[in-house]
């Protein structure tokens, strides 16, 4: 019957307490599309609200007269959130000159920027599909961040030490590693908490920190470019490189497409495949997984390796297909917005997508908006942030827009789920 | 009728070390003795000489040096170890084993100081007096852990609460004076605290996911507000500093007296924190409840204890510790507010939390480690020790993991947290 020798220690490792994780997405499965679309509009409009709220002119404007004030009011709001629009998409006079001209080179620069969405996009569809992956073994992979630094730190250094390879092996050579690299710094918290149970929300946020450090060594020792002075490693190899799509500045790359076939692959094992069925269960129920002979211990530990492979491929197409070399301050909270992602896009691989899709592009049209209108990029983490809170409490966003309340189905809600999971 | 032991995954053994604990603990001892000797004995010549300055830097209280022949103590730290370790493998400590542990580690640390100071002179009392500075942040965050996880509720927005204290207190002391700010960052704390608590006691957020919503806001918020306003209006970023009192007759003690009696209110804070915890947690009816919420919910329901009203006002004081903390930052150290300068503090508390047990001594205790290896590697330059700065920056974050990993016996977190509490 079972195939596995565990022992009774080995079992006793990974508790048998209730999984707050599969009831907390038990709760959230409940969730309707009214109230994730709401939750996103409001949070975006909560940015607007920052925004408008922090303008100085706004106060000088209520100054003169109501009125005026108002219109102010309007026009940042307005301001906002079309820079945010024409940031993320391009701009719509451009694009339509553009297409009225024929000239390839101008059409190439006019959609540009919703190309360069995509590409910002790119990392939070892989570092997503990574928690998301972990969320559904019932494990919180918070280390996407340091997973993703190692990942590219060993893209780095399998384009850069690694030389005479034609392109077509080069480059997969060089994900390959990257990916390696990330699975090794998922499979050790993986692994302790496996073994040892200990716990791998603390354990994955030291990997991060013990990541960041060994990313500060190598960039300014041995992976450092001899020829610059700060810490930034060489330029890959021309071989490694993952090719662009248009020429200049669009850097559309094959890396989105990579995602895409991560997502279809994560989608195909989890739903597809019995030893994804194996994992889905070890995370809904690891009670009854065990009893019907699923190894716990195995599960963890390839959950949270391929966790970390995904996080870490997010690190190693980004340095492959974006910048070709490596600075110190590469990742900047794609750690935690992957979170967000993964409890946006439901812990499913077309959800992380689309969540993945909106972040990049929110991304993107901040880092121009910046730019174009004066507002700091941090405004995206707010509204990330309220975006995250709306969806994981959905009772907020009900009683702001008065919805009811879902129908209760037996076993599915928080209440008696909690109800049903107290120790055997 | 449910036994409620079984929601715990370890139960605490009193005194008792298993036969293969005893015989791992032996090894690591005589590990320890190894490398004493191998590493340092051995590239020590005999004729050297170690001098330790007995008195910090700019102190009026003079202790003489330490001088000392490195290479005697050094096979003296050796052999004393390697007997302590045959004992260990031979008859075993028992339940003193892990106060053997510290000593040892005690010893290799010195050890480790001595040899990296031979033939030449390292200030001690300086590096232990900026230890326990460094070791403010981590131990406040940590107590803030504890008094919210003691109740049940976890807690990983510390970083964020810390945070958004310092960006309050900096504003609020550049307007008035560096105590209204303190008041400030406390209320601050409160504020997200509060929030915490709201999403997940009343709407039943993974506490997981609260903390990382407050990280992601707190983070963003801060930062947006520093870009925009700090950086503008610079009057509104010269908070001031506290200064440092001396305790009259306290820090006249030889050598520890400055390195523990001199220093500004903060650190004080800590020490009273800490005792008052102790006290208010272990020793009054009021600490009982919390626990008991945090322990076993339902029982303390029936005895009329209010579960969740107990748990708002441990996490709302948590937030108020974190608070403090976080006004260290600025009104304790630097002096103004930067981006994200908590740099990972607040989850560097939390670990310092578990690595103590969820115990108020115990996170003043690691707290005190960690902030010993910050200061470390800002020495180790100065001394002829080889290894990178950049790895000792890592040895909290491993020692942690290690920790975790249930080396230094289980660690205990109360049974019912991370699980919200429904009246049935």
């Amino acid at each position: 019957m079972t195939d596995n020798q565990e022992k009774p220690t080995q079992a006793e490792a990974v508790p048998a307490k209730p999984n707050a994780i599969a009831i907390f997405f038990e709760e959230l499965r409940q969730n309707s599309l009214t109230v994730t679309i709401l939750a996103i509009v409001t949070g975006l409009l909560l940015g607007g609200v920052v925004a408008v709220l922090t303008t100085e002119s706004v106060y000088a404007a209520f100054g003169t007269s109501f009125g005026a004030g108002w219109r102010e009011v309007f026009r940042i709001f307005g301001l906002t959130y079309s820079a945010l629009f024409t940031g993320a998409f391009g701009q719509p006079d451009k694009i339509q000159a553009a297409i009225a001209s024929g000239d390839w080179g101008q059409i190439n620069t006019a959609f540009s920027p919703f190309f360069e969405s995509l590409v910002q996009s790119t990392p939070y569809i892989l570092a997503g599909l990574a928690v998301a992956l972990g969320f559904r073994v019932g494990l919180f992979n918070i280390g996407a961040e340091g997973q993703i630094f190692v990942g590219a730190l060993a893209a780095v250094w399998a384009g850069t030490h690694i030389t005479g390879l034609p392109a077509w092996i080069h480059a997969p050579l060089a994900l390959f590693i990257g990916g390696l690299g990330g699975a090794l710094w998922g499979f050790i918290p993986g692994l302790l908490k496996a073994k040892t149970g200990a716990n791998e929300v603390i354990n994955t946020i030291m990997m991060n920190y013990i990541a960041f450090r060994l990313s500060e060594y190598l960039l300014t020792g041995y992976l450092k470019d001899p020829t610059k002075s700060h810490p930034i490693s060489a330029t890959v190899e021309v071989t490694a490189w993952l090719p662009r799509l248009f020429p200049n500045p669009n850097r559309f790359h094959v890396g989105f497409f990579i995602a895409l076939a991560m997502a279809a692959l994560v989608y195909i094992l989890l739903f597809k495949t019995t030893w994804g069925f194996q994992l889905r269960t070890v995370g809904l129920n690891p009670n009854a997984a065990r009893y019907s002979g699923m190894s716990i211990v195995k599960s963890t530990v390839i959950a949270m390796s391929l966790s970390g492979a995904l996080a870490g491929l997010a690190g190693a197409v980004e340095v492959l297909g974006v910048n070709r070399n490596l600075g110190v301050a590469f990742s900047s909270g794609y750690g935690f917005d992957s979170i967000a992602l993964a409890l946006l896009g439901n812990n499913h691989p077309v959800g992380v997508v689309l969540s993945s899709l909106l972040f990049g592009f929110l991304r993107n049209g901040a880092l121009r908006m910046q730019l174009s209108a004066g507002i700091p990029i941090d405004i995206i983490s707010i509204m990330q942030a309220a975006i995250l809170a709306f969806i994981a409490a959905p009772g907020i966003i009900r009683t702001i827009y008065r919805l009811k309340e879902p129908k209760e189905e037996i076993g599915s809600s928080i209440l008696t789920a909690s109800r049903k999971e107290k120790p055997l | 009728m449910t036994t409620t032991t079984a929601v715990k995954t370890k139960t605490r053994e009193i005194g008792y070390i298993s036969p293969r604990r005893q015989r791992v603990m032996g090894i690591i001892f005589l590990l320890i003795a190894g490398v004493i000797w191998y590493f340092f004995s051995r590239t020590t010549s005999s004729d050297m000489i170690t001098t330790f300055n007995m008195s910090p830097g700019g102190s009026d209280v003079l202790t003489p040096d330490l001088v000392f022949e490195t290479l005697p103590v050094l096979n003296a730290l050796a052999f004393i170890s390697a007997g302590l370790g045959a004992y260990q493998l031979v008859r075993g400590f028992k339940g003193k084993t892990n106060l053997v542990l510290g000593i040892l580690a005690g010893f290799l640390m010195l050890g480790f100081l001595s040899w990296g100071a031979a033939d030449k002179s390292l200030n001690l009392a300086g590096l232990l007096k900026v230890a326990v500075v460094r070791s403010v942040p981590l131990t406040l965050g940590a107590l803030s852990g504890i008094l919210c996880e003691r109740s049940g509720i976890i807690n990983i927005g510390i970083e964020g609460m810390m945070l958004g204290a310092a960006f309050t207190s900096t504003v609020v002391a550049s307007l008035s004076n560096v105590w209204v700010g303190l008041i400030a960052a406390i209320l601050t704390g409160a504020a997200f605290g509060w929030l915490l608590a709201v999403f997940s006691i009343k709407y039943k957020v993974n506490q997981i996911i609260s903390g990382t919503v407050i990280n992601i806001f707190a983070t963003g918020l801060t930062s947006f507000l520093s870009a925009k306003f700090l950086q503008k209006y610079a009057y509104l970023n010269s908070p001031g500093q506290f200064p440092a009192w001396e305790i009259p007759l306290l820090s006249k003690i030889p050598f520890f007296g400055p390195i523990l009696f001199n220093h500004n209110i903060f650190v004080y804070t800590m020490f009273i924190l800490l005792i008052v915890l102790t006290v208010a947690l272990f020793h009054t009816r009021w600490g009982l409840r919390l626990r008991s919420a945090g322990e076993h919910p339902k029982a303390a329901d029936t005895l009329g204890i209010n579960v969740n009203r107990t748990r708002y006002i441990s996490t709302i004081l948590g937030g108020m510790v974190a608070g403090i903390g976080g006004a260290y930052f600025v009104l304790g150290s630097v002096g103004r507010f930067d981006e994200v300068m908590t740099a990972g503090r607040g989850f560097i508390g939390l670990a310092a939390m578990i690595f103590g047990n969820w115990m108020p001594s115990g996170a003043l205790g690691a707290g005190l480690l960690f902030g010993l290896a910050d200061s470390l590697a800002g020495k180790l330059t100065i001394l002829r020790i080889p290894i990178p700065p950049k790895f000792l920056e890592m040895a909290p974050y491993i020692v942690t993991m290690v920790v975790l990993a249930g080396v230094v016996g289980s660690t205990q977190p109360p049974a019912s947290e991370g699980i919200p509490y429904e009246k049935e």
